[in-house]
């Protein structure tokens, strides 16, 4: 019975087909290299998996809604900078964060102010934020990357706890924790209500402007963790840090079948494609592609998948409207 | 001689319903075969399955008494068979003449020909009694010449079967005399289905009438038969002895307030509705009837004025302190303003009260206990839907309806519940569903303001009417003391 049940589900699950890609990626590279399925290199594919997971979280969080934010590769540079500078000043790890994160709040805050009170598209508002972030970092530091002066800030993003690696922990309790609030809190239910239809959401009396100043602030602080744990795999805060890394967190939500008109979308299928972004890169790089070619592969299967949702939309689509 | 058209057992399967189970219709040469039935009977998937859009499951479709192989809207096209849907197709940015001749203008030496298109199209318009300029854009009619272009765009290949679905619904009744006028002659040559719920135009216009229920055909009969009490009959399946509920209601305190409100559409308006009474705004389209209750929720911009709800006041421009107070709004554009489409009828009904099945307000939702209550309600309102898990889409208008009532009954300290146009669009059977249940909220304490254009259902529903124009109050009645004629006069 509950075998059966869950066969159903699965089969019938929106993800299903996505698995089975990531599924039939990991397999192909793991023929053509050996290298791909031992354990060292496994690790090292989740742990680049969750520098983009983390940040995926609060990117599909906004998407849902019905916004989009192009800020976060730049908050990674920023925060980056700040956490060293931080770090190098207080000589402790926890302030660090802590200080970073509220940097990320606040970069979050004006993003969201200026979707909701200034009125401002997100994606040209977040672009500008975008630029004058870059800009911002690179001012400060002169383009010269800081370097981190205390010990044992590196084991943010490289250590292990028991046989996982740390960021990977962090992606994994992120993740359990914001799917737990997207699906059993009101908070969640609204994200999704205010993406699926803003006007119905403002007259049935929902805080409309309040979840989304609120998404922002979380994807920016997100945004900021994931630029804590890269600033401490680099031991240092580099001003280019993060260049197009709002467009690979994009295209991992979209790949997952988060739609960019708001309120379709798991958390689950963008964990999943982040993952075939992540392993495809990884594999390209074990069989000793040149980079240049990632990005061109990275572009096909995004097209790929989303054309492949459209399609399944629209056969959705045609026998709705049947009725 | 054969029928034009007969179609036998037909039987149409979409996922989750069955909107045909076994439906035969037969439309005979020279008659106009009124179809008729409430949202969701299966008369959409009746005329789209003659119009070859949908492929039956099961059943024969024979043309002239010969099995014909239609599955493709071009085939149909190909056999005669006109279709003016209810949404118009029209072109706005192309000239009339275009969209009469979309996809078949007339060409000489590679070039449109404008002058024989032009020709062509004035004649086709005079068919249809439309005069205008063959040259306008489809975009600066209005939506009434609109309909009769598409009308005119049916008529002018062959036609031999024409199916019209609610063609007078956006037409003045000048336009409809003249449009039927127009089906009276074309009967002689052509067959006409026509699709309506207006019972007062199926029985001047039909010859014959045939009834839809749940996918099923209830039967059909000549329209001399019938009169409008029997169709609705026949239509709902019970007697509908009194339309409008019945109702002596002992009214409280003014729950809401309103007192000299002014926004960008609405000037000085002051009311006020007790608890236990229906209040209803009467007015032409365009009075700010809308606006007011948007004015009132805080949607739209307030510049004075004050709104009380129980003796709070309701301060900011915002719903969420409006929903807070007890104000619930259910807006007349049920699709674009209502509904969240992608959502399910459970996630429909409960978004608007979450809190109260939330740990300590904004915590876990208590899952079994939102599915049970809203369950109650669902029930209670007889939604008809599968399950709570089906996407509200899929319901049919009136359905769609009773959920967003039920958003709103569903929280437990509601007082005032704003409807705009509760029965736009909906059935006659859901209608009077829909005002037996505003009666009863009533009798329960909750002080409604409803807003509506249909006249017989303010009359109906309400206990005191105030009636708008140009975004202020120009008269109130009692129930007793109105009559269609006062509130029109005042309206003007």
């Amino acid at each position: 019975m509950i075998p059966n049940r869950l066969v159903h589900r699965l089969l019938h699950a929106e993800q299903t087909g996505l698995f089975l890609a990531l599924a039939l990626l990991c397999i192909v590279i793991g023929s053509l290299t050996p290298v791909f399925f031992t354990a060292v290199n496994l690790a090292n594919v989740l742990r680049d998996a969750a520098l983009v997971a983390i940040a995926a979280i609060g990117m599909v969080m906004i998407i849902l809604q019905g916004e989009i934010d192009l800020s976060v590769g730049s908050t990674q540079a920023v925060v980056g900078i700040v956490a060293v500078y931080l770090l190098n000043t207080t000589e402790s790890v926890a302030l660090a964060l802590l200080l970073s994160l509220c940097v990320g709040a606040a970069i979050g805050v004006v993003n969201g102010l200026l979707v909701t009170r200034a009125q401002i598209n997100s994606l040209i508002a977040t672009l500008g934020m975008m630029a004058i972030l870059r800009g911002t970092a690179m001012v400060s530091t002169g383009a010269v990357s800081i370097q981190a002066k205390v010990d044992g800030f590196v084991e943010v993003g490289t250590g292990h706890l028991g046989p996982i690696p740390v960021p990977v922990l962090m992606a994994a309790v992120l993740f359990a924790a914001f799917w737990f609030v997207l699906h059993h809190t009101p908070f969640g239910r609204y994200i999704y209500a205010i993406g699926g239809n803003r006007e119905a959401a403002e007259l049935a009396g929902l805080p409309v402007q309040r979840i989304k100043v609120t998404v922002f602030v979380i994807g920016a602080m997100l945004a900021s963790l994931s630029a804590f744990i890269l600033a401490s795999r680099l031991n240092s805060g580099q001003p280019n840090a993060g260049l197009g890394f709002e467009l690979q967190v994009i295209a991992a939500v979209v790949l997952g079948g988060i739609s960019l008109t708001g309120g379709i979308g798991t958390l689950v299928g963008a964990l999943i494609g982040v993952l075939i972004l992540t392993v495809l890169n990884n594999g390209l790089v074990l069989l000793n592609v040149s980079s240049f070619y990632h990005d061109i592969a990275r572009g096909f299967v995004i097209i790929l998948a989303v054309y492949l949702d459209t399609r399944r939309r629209r056969s959705l689509a045609r026998r709705q409207a049947g009725h | 001689m054969p029928p034009l058209l007969q179609l036998k057992g037909l039987v149409k399967r979409f996922p989750g319903v069955q909107a045909l189970r076994g439906v035969d219709f037969e439309l005979a040469n020279s008659e106009v075969h009124a179809l008729v039935g409430e949202n969701g009977a299966g008369k959409s998937t009746l005329i789209k399955v003659i119009a070859g859009v949908h492929r039956p499951d099961e059943g024969s479709y024979r043309i002239d008494g010969a099995d014909a192989d239609i599955h493709d809207p071009r085939q149909a096209m190909a056999a005669g068979i006109r279709v003016v849907y209810q949404e118009l197709e029209l072109v706005p940015d192309l000239s009339v003449a275009e969209n009469v001749f979309f996809g078949r203008l007339p060409a000489k030496g590679g070039r449109v020909d404008w002058s024989r298109l032009h020709a062509d199209t004035r004649d086709a318009l005079a068919q249809v009694g439309l005069n205008i300029d063959p040259r306008t854009l489809i975009r600066r009619l209005g939506i009434g010449p609109q309909q009769l272009v598409e009308i005119a765009r049916a008529l002018s290949q062959t036609a031999r079967v024409l199916i019209l679905d609610e063609p007078t619904s956006a037409l003045s009744p000048t336009e409809i005399d003249r449009l039927f006028g127009l089906l009276r002659r074309l009967r002689r040559d052509v067959g006409i289905i026509y699709v309506s719920h207006k019972l007062e135009e199926i029985t001047s216009l039909s010859d014959r009438v045939t009834v839809l229920r749940d996918g099923q055909l209830v039967g059909t009969h000549p329209t001399a038969e019938l009169d409008e009490q029997r169709i609705i009959q026949l239509m709902v399946g019970r007697e509908l002895t009194d339309a409008f509920p019945h109702m002596h209601r002992a009214h409280g305190e003014p729950v809401l307030e309103v007192e000299d409100l002014t926004t960008g559409r609405v000037q000085d308006v002051s009311l006020q509705v007790r608890a236990g009474e229906v209040v209803g705004l009467s007015g032409l389209m365009g009075a700010g009837r809308t606006e007011l209750l948007r004015a009132i929720i805080g949607a739209d911009r307030r510049r004075a004025g004050r709104v009380q709800v129980a003796d709070r006041e309701l301060g900011a421009n915002s719903t969420t302190k409006a929903r807070k107070l007890g104000l619930g709004l259910v807006p007349e554009d049920r699709r674009g303003h209502g509904i969240f489409a992608d959502m399910s009828v459970l996630h429909n009904a409960t978004i608007a009260s979450l809190a109260q099945f939330a740990h300590a307000g904004w915590l876990r939702i208590r899952n079994r206990e939102e599915m049970e209550v809203a369950g109650c309600v669902v029930e209670r309102m007889a939604v008809r839907t599968p399950s709570l898990a089906q996407a509200v889409a899929l319901l049919s208008g009136g359905n769609q309806q009773k959920v967003l009532l039920a958003r709103w009954l569903l929280k437990r300290d509601l007082k005032v519940l704003l409807v705009d146009e509760p029965t736009r669009g909906i059935d006659v059977g859901a209608r009077f569903e829909i005002y037996k249940l505003i009666d009863e909220l009533a009798d329960e304490g909750l002080a409604v303001l409803v807003v509506s254009s249909e006249m017989e259902e303010i009359l109906g529903l309400c206990d005191r009417i105030y009636v708008m124009k140009e975004g202020a109050i120009t008269a109130e009645f009692d129930r007793a003391d109105a009559d269609q004629e006062s509130l029109l006069s005042a309206a003007l």
